[in-house]
């Protein structure tokens, strides 16, 4: 199913509509007091992009940089060409060490591999450990936010998901307590664990370590106690110097959030005494992206969310509609890249209204990649046939004026030129717009007339 | 009526938008009788159709090559291109005539070329200003929520140069109104709601007219507030700043 069928599992109920509207647009709303708290945001915006833009002009040197020094720090680095090569790899090194249960902090990486189930299939137990994640995990569903998992339900379902998994008491709905049953559950399973993977923030070339950030110290609780700790990174997470995270902290909490910085910005730099610590790298398509020139800028995203939030059509069709891991607008500039036939449909989920790219901390222009990505779809010919003859015929129409204006005369060229100009109950428009009046004469004919 | 800080006329050149052109004339007969109160000699190529936005926003720039040429070559003598819509001339100025040609969005051309100071039109009505994205984020016609910087309008100094009029702005100052040109039919569901969204906002408000530099917008809240048998209007900008009355 496309795009604007599965937004209409969330928009045939207006009143959840308008309550994941109004919960998404508080944290676009958490974004702009603490953006608006820094006189130089735009500076910091700027100083962010030309950070990632270096990162995408040097990612050969930085890479090799990074795992020059990753070793030396006597971390075991690790190359995945593919999601194959990556869930292998974790899993040989799982199997190495006997791993049967493991603490995973977020990835949005991990997701977009499939791990969990490739583990579980093995008989390895994964325990997501990030709240959003866990609840999501307990009901079988896929993240529909990057930084808020489970932002699409409501307390009540997660408190019937608690008792069903965990047998809290029924109809308790209170954030506290269901909270701090999430935090006896998972106490057990750090504790437990045998092994713990985290995802990447930011992975620092000059020094070889790696940033963590999150709100609940989840991956610090598990990289802490498991004898080996393995952490995820798409290529693209590089950055050279460690002072850029002064930047780069400031932008993606603030962003994200709206917090100065998140609770926990966490840097992993040696393994601890007796433990292993691997790190794997994984290309899955984003060595071939970065060679396209118009749609290279969106390898600079730092999952911030700030686009979902802003976006008036996530809002409302929430991010199980768009069909992939990574939701919302840089969702459907991100994964044209890997399958341009089946994710044809999300550039067109959008207004083009350009907020996304206003809000976005490394200033991906994201409106303009949609209006491209469109361009590549139609040129490769992913669009619906009854969608292509009504565009070739107002095309037509448009780019003959004698044709234009013979229509204009029989009252048939305001139809060729709107999608929607028919007055019956097929027309989509109509469903919920009335139709606009037919004046009695265009302009044309009124200014041959008049002037 | 109104200044204008040239003493020789300026030679403008009127690009009416193929929906202004079909279903909203009024829009188009505002633009060119303001223009022409305010001093400009207006031309008006009577073979021009549509500036291509719809087949390119479709992913089916590729196949407006004939329409471009029309347009460049319609508009290349001229140094200004007026337009009454804020979507249209995005299109024009980023993907047809590309620096080759400069083309203005009406209110633009009033700020930053006329600096227009005053005018004589009374609307002694409460007037909600809805900002159509692509004169906001694309022209930047006015400062958006989300950008930290200083508040700017090229189009509220000229509402408020209306006698009477006062401006008011929906809750979510600068949301899309959900048209987004094949959009509106593509995405429907979700088109819908935002459409009724930014009525019920407006709505909330009191208003009696709403207006924007952008009609498309326009006739996408007109369908959903026609549909709830609202009182509330919409109104071209043009036709506010040309004396209209409701």
């Amino acid at each position: 199913m496309k795009h604007a069928e599965l937004a209409k599992k969330l928009t045939n109920d207006t009143a959840r509509t308008d309550w994941h509207n109004n919960s998404i647009w508080w944290q676009r709303e958490k974004r702009d007091k603490a953006a608006f708290g820094i006189p130089d945001w735009e500076l910091l915006r700027s100083t962010g992009s030309a950070i990632k833009d270096h990162v995408l002009d040097n990612l050969y040197d930085l890479l090799l940089e990074f795992e020059k020094n990753a070793i030396l720090n006597g971390i075991k680095v690790h190359w995945a060409e593919d999601i194959v090569e990556h869930n292998e790899i974790v899993h040989s090194i799982l199997a190495m060490h006997k791993v049967k249960k493991l603490v995973k902090s977020k990835s949005m990486l991990t997701e977009e591999c499939g791990l969990n189930p490739y583990l579980e299939k093995y008989g390895i137990e994964v325990i997501d450990t990030d709240l959003g994640e866990r609840i999501i995990q307990l009901r079988h569903e896929h993240p529909s936010h990057i930084v808020a998992p489970a932002i699409h339900l409501k307390r009540e379902e997660i408190s019937d998901t608690f008792h069903e998994c965990w047998g809290t008491e029924k109809g308790n709905s209170d954030p506290q307590y269901l909270t701090e049953a999430a935090r006896q559950s998972l106490r057990q399973d750090f504790m437990t664990a045998d092994a713990a993977l985290t995802g990447v923030n930011f992975a620092i070339a000059e020094t070889g370590e790696y940033v963590v950030c999150t709100n609940e110290g989840n991956a610090d609780m598990g990289a802490h106690l498991a004898p080996v700790q393995i952490a995820c990174m798409g290529l693209e997470k590089i950055i050279a110097k460690r002072e850029q995270m002064s930047v780069m902290l400031r932008l993606l909490a603030r962003s994200s959030t709206g917090q100065p910085i998140t609770a926990y910005s966490s840097h992993f730099k040696k393994p601890r005494k007796g433990q292993e610590l691997h790190i794997v790298l994984v290309d899955n398509g984003r060595s071939t992206h970065i060679h396209k020139p118009k749609f290279r800028a969106s390898l600079k995203c730092i999952r911030c969310g700030a686009c979902m939030n802003t976006c008036p059509v996530y809002r409302r069709s929430g991010g199980h509609s768009y069909h992939v891991t990574v939701p919302g607008p840089i969702g459907a500039i991100l994964a044209p890249n890997k399958d341009l036939k089946e994710y044809s449909d999300l550039p067109f989920a959008s207004t083009l209204c350009g907020a996304c790219s206003n809000v976005c901390p490394v200033k991906i222009n994201i409106h303009e990649q949609l209006y491209d990505w469109r361009q590549e779809i139609g040129m490769a010919g992913h669009v619906e046939t009854s969608k292509k003859i009504g565009i070739k015929a107002m095309n037509f129409v448009l780019s003959h004026p004698k044709v234009y204006d013979i229509g204009s005369k029989i009252g048939k060229t305001a139809i060729s030129i709107l999608p929607f100009a028919v007055n019956n109950s097929l027309n989509p428009w109509y469903k919920s717009r009335e139709m606009p009046e037919f004046p009695k004469e265009s302009f044309k004919d009124w200014y041959k007339k008049n002037r | 009526m109104g200044t204008n800080i040239y003493s020789t006329p300026l030679k403008v050149a009127l690009f009416i938008p193929c929906y202004v052109d079909q279903l909203y004339p009024e829009t188009g007969i505002a633009t060119l009788q303001l223009l022409e109160k305010l001093g400009c000699e207006i031309h008006y190529q009577q073979n021009q159709t549509c500036c291509g936005q719809p087949m390119a926003n479709s992913g089916f720039q590729h196949l407006t090559k004939d329409l471009d040429q029309q347009n460049q070559s319609y508009f290349e003598d001229f140094e200004y291109v007026i337009c009454p819509s804020g979507s249209c001339t995005l299109h024009l100025k980023e993907h047809v005539f590309e620096g080759k040609t400069k083309v203005y969005e009406l209110c633009e051309f009033l700020t930053d070329v006329l600096k227009m100071e005053s005018l004589e039109a009374k609307f002694p009505f409460k007037v909600g200003l809805h900002q159509s994205c692509h004169g906001l984020r694309g022209l930047q016609l006015a400062k958006s929520s989300e950008l930290v910087s200083d508040r700017f309008s090229k189009i509220e100094p000229l509402l408020n140069m209306v006698e009477g009029l006062v401006i008011s702005y929906p809750a979510k100052i600068d949301e899309c109104c959900g048209f987004g040109g094949t959009f509106c039919v593509s995405e429907e569901a979700v088109s819908a709601k935002m459409g009724q969204d930014k009525a019920a906002e407006f709505e909330a408000e009191n208003v009696d007219v709403i207006t924007s530099a952008d009609m498309s917008c326009l006739m996408h809240i007109d369908g959903v507030l026609k549909r709830k048998k609202s009182k509330i209007k919409v109104m071209h900008i043009a036709e506010i700043l040309n004396g209209a009355v409701l």
